[in-house]
């Protein structure tokens, strides 16, 4: 079926997927990691990157299965270790647009440290944090982004942890570019991708996603519909807040952090190449 | 030119010379000189040497620089190369090749790090989880340092696995007076030639000198650490996993006879001498010393490559043995895979030291000259004659 739409803009969105018999794709009814895969790709293809110049990578999890259904080169790598892969395949072919799709707990707890460290050393790459607060795949455990006294299947009494910010840290990493969006603001989020994949240098989207089948059902929230109702009605603009850093009940949606540009890492190492090359001729 | 140089150096030099482009690591005793030595030249190269937050990264790192189609390498030690584990696995599943230098010091934990040891030869074969095929090779001298490593990097582009490279401490700071070639052979795959839609990743049954595609070249290649099909993408499926799962293994089983990479000396002798890496030195020299005040001949058997153990080759080359000597910086690892090899009756005597020193040849040549019993003691048949299945009530 889905072969038969027309061409135009629709046709090229869907020629960025694999047609085949990977349809329908694993995640959830009311789920919001597709919502946030179908505004990445038409952000891709928005802004005429080409397949063939992209290479989406990613970890373990619900949000690290959608490579898998896009016709591009795709790195489908361990939990927690799509920053460096990322950060290998970007060294070795600078011209690729590199782009990491993942979820708060693949990215901020087992791969928070290649978070940081890819941050402070300004890859070039784009990374795309579905946050759904909790451990989805495996059923629900509590995440670094779970806010604390909430419940989760690890967490039958409350989660007695203080929560991530992740947004804050990548800032405090030494990000490029830091947005946050939610599944619910799909216009926006598509703004707000579309300026990560432009900006040169390490920059992220923290995409606040819902996850009716665990995390809205521990929390008692309700179904996908409740879930995105709930981040409609929670959610502020960046400009309607005095220190989103310290906004604590709303989602505080929009670009966060955006500084002037330095040269990514891979510009560095061309110059300790010359430098080498140039320590030689003399 | 005859250069002075350390093992270490002599890798490193080894990998440029074959092509290795791209090195990801994190400083560890007693490898560091290998990360060095990348620092220095790769730049000069127009390769990259980039140095990782921990060794985890260090490995991914390089398997996405791999799968962007550069010869890329790695050095560490015991800590570094546990850490790498998950990462040497996704390596043999997703079929990019690579070569992961572990220059062994003594363990378990922090160990003693700036001291030899031969405790990984079990880690480098079992660390990862799951059924995998693994390829060990274990140089015995500065030259061969910088041998292995060629035949490491040929080897694994030719089956695109990792290739994990034994030194230990002693090889690695140990320096000699060597004369490297300037030009060496390695096998190098060529792009795929055939449309993109007809170019499947994992579509080469032979599965041995394969063309192949890596990102950016418009093959639309899918990497997965999950069991996937021959098109890259993950499946559960159980006659794909089947197929998956043995194509891995059929990498180094169907390749074993020409991969199998051993010296030997004077195999009709009736003491045969079982050795690899830094401790074949002390074996040679207890062989020679050994002939010298006995007059009688011992035979010696060095391995080369450590992983796949050459089974059927040794059980020939051992068929006269009445006993055999394995002398190990470490607890008796390779011994057992000896005594598969020869029959029951013929003692396979493990020379060990664990305490950091090298196994002097001394230690060795009082091994050979050690009364054994002949035959290796069987288990007795009935090993918990209180206790039987039958007797017990409950069951």
């Amino acid at each position: 079926m889905l072969h038969e739409c027309p061409p135009g803009p629709v046709g090229d969105f869907l020629d960025r997927f694999r047609l085949d018999e990977r349809f329908p794709h694993i995640l959830c009814p009311g789920c919001g990691i597709g919502t946030a895969m179908g505004t990445m790709v038409r952000s891709l293809a928005e802004l005429g990157i080409g397949e063939d110049e992209l290479c989406v990578v990613s970890g373990i999890g619900c949000s690290s299965r959608v490579p898998g259904y896009m016709d591009t080169d795709t790195f489908h790598t361990l939990h927690g270790r799509a920053i460096p892969a990322a950060t290998g395949v970007k060294q070795a072919k600078p011209e690729l647009t590199l782009v990491v799709y993942g979820g708060d707990g693949d990215i901020m707890a087992i791969g928070g440290n290649h978070f940081i460290h890819a941050a402070r050393r300004n890859m070039d790459i784009t990374v795309f944090v579905v946050n759904n607060r909790t451990y989805a795949m495996t059923g629900g455990q509590y995440s670094p982004t779970t806010p604390t006294h909430e419940k989760a299947a690890t967490a039958p009494f409350g989660n007695c942890e203080r929560s991530f910010d992740i947004c804050f840290m990548a800032r405090a990493s030494g990000a490029m570019f830091v947005a946050r969006s939610t599944t619910y603001h799909v216009a926006h989020l598509k703004k707000m991708m579309k300026l990560a994949l432009t900006k040169t240098g390490f920059s992220v989207v923290e995409i606040v996603s819902q996850c009716p089948t665990l995390y809205g059902r521990h929390q008692r929230i309700g179904d996908g519909v409740k879930m995105l109702q709930w981040f409609r009605d929670n959610s502020v603009d960046v400009s309607k807040v005095e220190d989103p850093w310290q906004e604590q009940e709303r989602f505080v949606i929009g670009v966060l952090h955006d500084r002037e540009e330095v040269p990514p890492y891979t510009a560095l190492y061309q110059r300790v190449r010359e430098a080498a090359q140039q320590a030689d001729s003399a | 030119m005859p250069q002075l140089l350390s093992g270490n150096e002599a890798c490193a030099i080894g990998a440029l010379r074959a092509g290795v482009r791209f090195f990801a690591g994190y400083p560890i005793t007693p490898s560091t000189e290998i990360a060095e030595y990348f620092a220095r030249e790769l730049p000069r190269l127009g390769g990259t040497y980039i140095q990782m937050e921990d060794e985890i990264g260090s490995i991914c790192c390089m398997n996405g620089a791999t799968a962007a189609g550069l010869k890329a390498m790695t050095a560490t030690s015991g800590p570094g190369f546990s850490l790498m584990q998950e990462g040497i696995g996704y390596s043999i599943m997703a079929e990019l090749p690579c070569i992961i230098v572990n220059v062994m010091r003594g363990g378990p934990a922090t160990g003693t790090p700036t001291r030899s040891s031969q405790g990984d030869l079990m880690q480098a074969r079992h660390g990862t989880h799951g059924d995998h095929p693994i390829i060990a090779l274990c140089p015995w001298s500065v030259r061969e340092c910088f041998d292995l490593t060629v035949e490491a990097v040929d080897v694994s582009e030719r089956l695109r696995l990792p290739v994990i490279l034994l030194m230990d401490e002693v090889v690695g700071h140990m320096r000699e007076t060597v004369e490297l070639p300037l030009r060496v052979e390695t096998w190098k795959p060529s792009n795929p030639r055939r449309p993109k839609e007809e170019y499947f990743h994992y579509g080469d049954e032979t599965n041995y000198d394969s063309d192949i595609a890596s990102f950016g070249e418009g093959f639309r290649v899918h990497l997965t650490g999950l069991v996937h099909r021959k098109d890259g993408l993950p499946t559960n499926d159980p006659e794909t996993i089947r197929w998956n799962m043995d194509r891995l293994r059929r990498k180094v089983d169907d390749n074993a006879s020409w991969l199998w990479d051993l010296t030997y000396e004077d195999l009709g002798a009736e003491t045969v001498i079982v050795c690899y890496g830094s401790s074949a030195r002390s074996a040679t020299e207890a062989k020679n010393l050994y002939q010298r005040k006995t007059g009688r001949s011992v035979g010696i058997i060095r391995l080369r490559m450590v992983w796949p153990f050459p089974q059927q080759r040794m059980v020939s080359l051992l068929r006269s043995a009445r006993r055999v000597i394995v002398p190990e910086m470490n607890m008796g690892q390779m011994n057992r895979s000896v005594e598969r090899a020869v029959s029951p009756d013929v003692p396979v005597i493990s020379v060990q030291r664990y305490d950091g020193e090298m196994l002097t040849p001394g230690e060795i040549v009082d091994a050979i000259g050690r009364e054994v019993p002949s035959a290796r003691p069987l288990p007795e048949e009935d090993l918990h004659p209180g206790f039987s299945i039958a007797d017990d009530e409950e069951f």
